[in-house]
């Protein structure tokens, strides 16, 4: 199979990256080569098989619910690009 | 000094014949003169790994010293370490300072391990050759025109060029063992959930191992002593008795049933490669094993479920570098829409940016049933032919890669024809399973390497077949020619 441009350029919004325009058609022809290798899954039929979701098809760990990290807000955004009392700061999304 | 195994270091420690800080300054000096020729390192921490050794000299003298005090390593450039950049090769997190440290970082320290510096890999793991790292490509000491394997390779090329005695390394898909294979080094990928992944920044979370890369199986052993271990704060962790990987090496290898996929064994495997392991294969039989033929008829779905199912959990995964708490964050965004693609395209590089893409195509609206549902239901497939094979046999052989290493750029602009080179390790990591590669002889001075998969948690098995392997033979104590 081929993927459309727009389908792509779609692909590429729902992952939020903007794409390059002169990189497109070669985006386009390696994502297209790829699911051509992944179509190989349909040589066989899977009806009635459970999904391995684990590879040793242990279930979640459980623990008590309580407290057991302590709140290093300060020291994590240390690291932050842009904050201001201990807020993240972004572009205006409500005007 | 750079050719004594861990065992003969540790001793030399212990009987105080040199000091951890000058078995430190030793390495540090050969990192120094020869990386610029490799490129393994991404950080080199001379004076964190000093005060390490410093305090592992005290442990040393007060006696509560354990087999791995004082010895240097080094550390895949994706276990978060402390103050430290942590970069996972990418520019995105080019100026991520880790706040805290991963759990196998933990339980080196605790050890009384130093830590040399951060090895170079291909960017958030995802790559066979180590050129998709943002800090450009390693080269492999044996052939400096050739790549080290990935995304460990700057592990490998480190351990391969005597620049540490060992290190550390992560395996989603053979990024341990493919490595390993072409620097002509052992290593091993634990049963999923052995190691502890907290702190390990995280590709395919259903797939993703830590492990050790190392000279032998006796090295890999002490490491893996070390490193695994039940850990709370890694909700997949087992619940496994703390194990000492080094107590049966030397038990005999009579009665051992090998099997041999006659998959692995097909068209793809280049004949001199086969030719070698044949060799392997009767040295194995003289030693007392038995050799079976076996059939592990899924496999050439491997790849196929593997583009599917690591994608997937990477598009999801990766959806945390948005450019706001942490990591690259582009110049005057328009809006936060823009922060966020911007950031992204401008912080990945193009592999990582293909595998975000494939997988939120796979995990989108109208395709998750045709295919992450349909690829783990092949999943389940492959794991069920292991189980099946286990029934027969104890441990199976094969191919670590169909070839040895290949040319810095031949394969770069080809996904497809890099992904193949993944063929005989994916498996392992679809099932769950614990392998190991080990060096098995060379094809026109390139190194191959054996594999060896076990059941589940069967690590000391397979470091006992490995140990008594290297002790008939020598190509775990080969060095690239110039390194000595």
């Amino acid at each position: 199979m081929s993927l459309p441009k727009k389908e792509v350029e779609k692909i590429a919004h729902l992952a939020r990256i903007s794409l390059n325009e002169p990189d497109i058609s070669l985006d386009t022809r390696h994502l297209s080569d790829i699911l051509n290798l992944v179509e190989q899954m349909n040589s066989i039929d899977t009806t009635g098989i459970t999904p391995l979701a684990h590879p040793l098809d242990t279930v979640a760990r459980l623990r008590p619910d309580i407290v057991s990290e302590t709140n290093q807000r300060d020291h994590f955004q240390s690291i932050a690009p842009q904050i201001e009392a201990g807020l993240y700061l972004v572009p205006k999304v409500i005007e | 000094m750079h050719n004594k195994t861990l065992s003969e270091l540790s001793q030399a420690l212990h009987l105080r014949e040199f000091s951890s800080v000058e078995l430190t300054h030793y390495f540090l000096d050969r990192i120094k003169r020869l990386d610029t020729h490799f490129n393994s390192f991404i950080t080199i921490t001379p004076d964190i790994a000093l005060a390490q050794a410093l305090a592992a000299d005290e442990r040393l003298q007060s006696g509560d010293a354990t087999p791995l005090t004082g010895i240097p390593m080094a550390h895949k450039d994706i276990f978060c370490t402390q103050g430290i950049k942590t970069s996972c090769g990418s520019k995105m997190l080019d100026n991520f300072i880790a706040p805290y440290n991963a759990t196998v970082v933990e339980n080196c320290l605790a050890a009384g391990m130093v830590m040399l510096g951060k090895t170079n890999m291909d960017e958030f793991a995802m790559g066979s050759s180590n050129e998709t790292s943002y800090y450009g490509p390693v080269k492999n000491p044996w052939d400096t025109k050739t790549v080290p394997g990935g995304s460990s390779g700057g592990s490998a090329a480190a351990v391969a060029a005597r620049l540490t005695p060992i290190a550390t390394g992560t395996d989603t898909g053979g990024s341990i063992r493919q490595p390993a294979a072409f620097c002509g080094l052992t290593g091993l990928k634990p049963t999923y959930g052995l190691v502890s992944r907290y702190g390990m920044i995280a590709f395919a979370s259903s797939l993703d191992q830590g492990g050790p890369i190392g000279h032998s199986a006796e090295d890999v052993a002490l490491l893996l002593n070390a490193m695994a271990g039940f850990d709370s704060r890694d909700s997949t962790s087992l619940n496994h008795p703390k194990e000492d990987y080094t107590t049966h090496l030397n038990n005999s290898l009579a009665g051992l049933k090998i099997g041999l996929p006659k998959e692995y064994f097909s068209e793809g495997l280049y004949p001199e490669v086969n030719k070698v392991l044949d060799a392997a294969r009767d040295q194995l039989e003289e030693v007392g094993a038995t050799l079976h033929e076996i059939h592990l008829p899924h496999t050439h779905l491997a790849v196929p479920i593997y583009y599917i199912i690591a994608p997937a959990e990477c598009s999801s995964n990766l959806s945390r570098y948005d450019g706001v708490r942490f990591g690259h964050r582009c110049d005057n965004p328009q809006d936060l829409i823009d922060l966020y693609k911007r950031s992204r395209a401008e912080g990945f590089g193009a592999e990582v940016k293909r595998r975000i893409m494939i997988g939120t195509y796979a995990l989108s609206a109208g395709y998750y049933d045709a295919y992450y549902l349909k690829a783990q239901k092949i999943r389940r497939l492959i794991r069920d032919d292991f189980v099946a094979a286990f029934k027969q046999v104890d441990v199976i052989l094969g191919p670590t890669t169909p070839t040895t290493a290949f040319k810095i750029g031949e394969k770069v602009n080809d996904p497809i024809t890099m992904y193949l080179s993944d063929i005989y390790t994916i498996s392992g990591n679809l099932a769950g399973l614990p392998a190991i590669s080990i060096p098995a002889g060379f094809v026109n001075q390139r190194p191959v390497g054996l594999q060896l998969i076990g059941n589940y948690l069967n690590e000391a098995r397979l470091l006992n077949i490995a140990h008594q392997y290297q002790r008939c033979t020598d190509w775990h104590r080969q060095s690239p020619p110039g390194v000595g």
